[in-house]
């Protein structure tokens, strides 16, 4: 077979003088190479061949353009454009790491946006405006108790202290401060929730 | 009855690239003309 005959350097330089046949068997030739060794780099197929087709493009361009000086090493070359390629895109991925979907996973399965919608904004803000209306209707006691352990985050022995009674009297217009709340939310079917 | 045991031979696969990729190029390949002037070079793709 012919191919197997002709050397890479006269391959080349009949692609040079317009053989286009020289360089499908300079590809054919050589691709195994080539690939193996961008994706023993690489380790990703797309990437890889969109590393393969690149080097191969600037092969052709400096081909063409009749730049090459043919010393007999053709392939040694090659590996070195691949191999500079290899570094650029790695040089790039540095500076942007890229995450590809596929089909089995998708970044949106980690990465999500647990920040409050706008309607969710709304309804908080709705709810605690309902909270305080209802807190406000409470017997003075029970409210001044509520709003120190619930808003003011105080315990029940600092409570007692300020309000000037036992820690169980507290506790217990915590008890019925609740109760109340609950009566009224009941009776008038009110949703405080989200 | 007798196991049959056979021997597997680890396959490699032969790593290359898509044929999409390899026929791109030829076509690529045979569509550039490179055009040499003073100091500048023009790419043409025929269509």
């Amino acid at each position: 077979m012919a191919n197997v005959q002709l050397p890479d350097s006269l391959l080349v330089h009949n692609y040079i003088e317009g053989d286009e046949n020289a360089l499908t068997i300079l590809i054919n030739r050589h691709q195994s190479k080539i690939f193996g060794f961008i994706y023993s780099k690489i380790s990703d197929r797309d990437i890889s061949n969109d590393i393969f087709q690149d080097t191969f493009i600037k092969v052709i361009k400096t081909l063409k353009s009749k730049s090459y000086n043919e010393e007999g090493k053709f392939l040694p070359w090659v590996m070195r454009i691949a191999h500079n390629l290899i570094i650029d895109h790695f040089r790039k991925n540095k500076k942007m790491p890229m995450f590809r979907e596929t089909e089995e996973f998708s970044i949106f399965s980690i990465m999500s946006d647990d920040s409050p919608t706008i309607e969710n904004k709304i309804i908080r803000e709705q709810v605690d405006s309902d909270l305080r209306k209802l807190i406000e209707e409470l017997p003075a006691d029970q409210k001044e108790v509520l709003v120190m352990r619930m808003y003011q985050d105080m315990s029940f022995k600092e409570i007692s202290e300020i309000t000037g009674v036992s820690i169980n009297t507290a506790l217990g217009r915590m008890r019925y401060a609740l109760m109340n709340m609950r009566k009224v939310i009941d009776k008038h079917q009110i949703i405080l929730t989200n | 009855m007798a196991k049959i045991y056979s021997k597997k031979t680890l396959v490699i696969p032969t790593m290359k690239p898509k044929k999409e990729v390899v026929s791109f190029l030829l076509n690529y390949s045979k569509a550039l003309s490179i055009i040499k002037g003073n100091k500048m070079s023009f790419e043409i793709i025929a269509n």
